[in-house]
């Protein structure tokens, strides 16, 4: 009987995960959006980004300060400034802890790199949110180095740069990550006073207290194709509203559409966008 | 009388002593000496429950349907209060209101969200949570108010920026963002005042003042216990847990400096003397505008700027 042959004998996964034959960890990488397959340094040549499907992945300080900056040389700025747990915050695992977990595993102090130097000749300061750190979460340490990124853009005279990337707020800063959202925008009206031009570069995801404050206060807000850039999060709003959410919506494309995006860059313009937009602020300057 | 959950031997005292009026009544008896001793215990009991409120607790009061709204301290402070509407972009968000009134004699333009006082005006006001047409409706009016020189009071009461599919259409995250920046640079005095649930982003669009001060059983914080809740703890039951880890209180806001004053509440919280809440706001608005009338506009600026920039805990390493 034909059927048979197509009955499964046992069921489920019967495999143990540890015997589960899987390529080694970092030699290939498989596009979550077409599912192809290339080597990682196959992918790092091509900016992250897949060559197939033109898939922007998510990647951190690390990658795009070499992609951006002249040469791969910049400077680490304000690298002393780390996170501390001053409210003692519980939830299931301690703050502390996670704290802790979060710079072993990535080898960063917290979810923001500010960096210095040159892209194609002209200074630059980039302060560049790192998503692989608690979700990208903004606490004090996110705030205080953009607050400290701006003095330093002012006192050097030159542009500045986020590099969005976050979940929104860190809810175990409390009420203190909430006023990271004040603390920025105040230190933003200080730059705009000294006629520097802040650029908002917006990146898969950017969401929440990041949303509604620096990252939607750029001079121009530019964005990659398709990252996710919204106010709430999409689960939150399909609760709400009870209703399924329509294809593309709080994506890139969608934010342009409606007015809240200057241009949407692929990885690969990027630096070559930015300095012809830096050239425009600074000429003559 | 609407009780909580915490004011149930409140509740028992009251209908013992509704009990006991009923009953004089019908009987004509004179039960004055037991009445002069219920209420005496009313007021010991209130005091107890009162001076040991949890977190959760102060929440809930913070959200008490009795507790008086935006609109009821801007009839009760001000005079010659004059609403004006919309945003003059899409359209008017009936969960902010604002307008232009008198404080002593002195012009100022109000505003602040408002959440309805039944089912069917709480539908309208979207139980008090705006779209971006009213943060932007906010700004507008603050800026008539920086022309022509007269102080912005805001008062604050909100579950949250609605997450809706028009409010993100319209730019919720730009609309608040924008409030943020502009706020920091108005050149006129600016008071800011948590009278109920000043929740994360949605109360912060029209939070940034040189004065920003809780009333006594408020809450102010980046997320709602509940929410916290079940992000953090994958469940909706930690509410009270997350209430006090967020360290969300006007006595927890004022020790962290994050908050400039606390208004004390008559005992009960506001709802239960409500004019009297509402003179000790009057009292607070009148002295503290005085002294913000001394500075030059660049002054507060300067002093807005760097009280928020100040805000915020790290530690300092050598490298």
């Amino acid at each position: 009987m034909a059927s048979t042959w197509f009955r499964r004998i046992k069921k489920g996964i019967l495999t143990d995960t540890r015997e589960k034959k899987e390529t080694p960890d970092g030699l290939w990488h498989k596009c979550p959006e077409c599912k192809t397959t290339n080597t990682t340094q196959e992918l790092a040549n091509h900016y992250y980004v897949c060559p197939k499907c033109n898939y922007h992945n998510r990647i951190n300080a690390a990658e795009y300060f070499p992609m951006l900056f002249d040469n791969d040389e910049y400077e680490l700025l304000f690298e002393n400034i780390v996170p501390k747990d001053k409210l003692g915050f519980i939830d299931l695992k301690p703050y502390d802890a996670r704290l802790k977990d979060a710079q072993k595993s990535t080898g960063l102090k917290d979810a923001m790199s500010v960096g210095a130097g040159m892209i194609n000749g002209n200074g630059l300061v980039i302060a560049c949110m790192n998503f692989n750190f608690i979700g990208g979460s903004m606490g004090s340490v996110v705030g205080e180095k953009i607050s400290r990124g701006i003095d330093y853009a002012i006192e050097h005279k030159l542009p500045f740069m986020i590099i969005s990337k976050s979940g929104g707020a860190r809810m175990m800063e409390s009420a203190f990550s909430l006023m990271q959202m004040a603390k920025t925008s105040a230190k933003l009206t200080r730059l705009a006073k000294a006629g520097l031009p802040y650029i908002s570069f917006m990146t898969d995801p950017t969401t929440g207290g990041v949303t509604a404050s620096y990252a939607m206060l750029g001079d121009i807000n530019i964005a990659e194709p398709k990252a996710l850039i919204g106010f709430a999060g999409p689960r939150v709003i399909k609760e709400t509203i009870k209703k399924d959410l329509p294809s593309g919506f709080q994506r890139s494309e969608f934010l342009l559409e409606h007015g809240f995006l200057d241009f949407i860059v692929e990885r690969q313009n990027l630096k070559q966008k930015l300095s012809t937009v830096i050239e425009w602020y600074m000429k003559g300057k | 009388m609407q009780f909580l959950d915490f004011e149930k031997p409140l509740e028992e005292l009251h209908n013992q002593m509704n009990k006991l009026k009923e009953m004089s009544a019908k009987n004509q008896v004179d039960v004055s000496a037991t009445v002069r001793e219920l209420e005496t215990s009313i007021e010991k009991t209130r005091e107890k429950i009162y001076t040991n409120l949890t977190p959760w607790q102060r929440v809930q009061l913070s959200r008490h349907p009795e507790r008086p709204y935006t609109l009821y301290y801007i009839e009760k402070i001000f005079s010659n209060f004059t609403e004006l509407y919309g945003d003059r972009q899409v359209k008017d968000d009936k969960a902010m209101v604002g307008g232009m009134a008198e404080l002593d004699g002195m012009p100022v333009m109000v505003m602040g969200q408002q959440k309805g006082v039944n089912t069917k005006m709480r539908q309208l006001r979207n139980f008090g949570m705006a779209n971006p047409e009213g943060y932007r409706k906010a700004l507008r009016l603050m800026k008539m108010a920086e022309k022509f020189n007269r102080p912005i009071v805001t008062l604050i009461d909100t579950p949250g920026a609605y997450p809706g599919l028009e409010a993100e259409e319209r730019g919720q995250g730009e609309a608040i963002a924008r409030n943020l920046f502009e706020m920091v640079n108005l050149k006129v005095p600016v008071i800011c005042i948590i009278i109920g649930e000043g929740a994360s982003g949605g109360a912060l669009g029209i939070g940034i003042g040189d004065k920003v001060v809780m009333l006594e059983n408020t809450w102010y914080t980046v997320i709602s216990p509940e929410s916290c809740s079940s992000i953090l703890w994958r469940s909706w039951n930690f509410k009270e847990k997350a209430a006090e880890q967020l360290k969300l209180t006007s006595e927890d806001m004022k020790g962290f400096n994050l908050v400039d004053d606390v208004l004390p509440e008559p005992v009960g919280g506001a709802h239960a003397k409500p004019e009297e809440m509402a003179a000790i706001i009057k009292t607070y608005l009148l002295g503290a505008l005085a002294n913000l009338n001394k500075l030059s506009p660049e002054q507060r600026i300067d002093q807005r700027i760097e009280k928020f920039s100040k805000m915020g805990f790290y530690d300092e390493v050598a490298e």
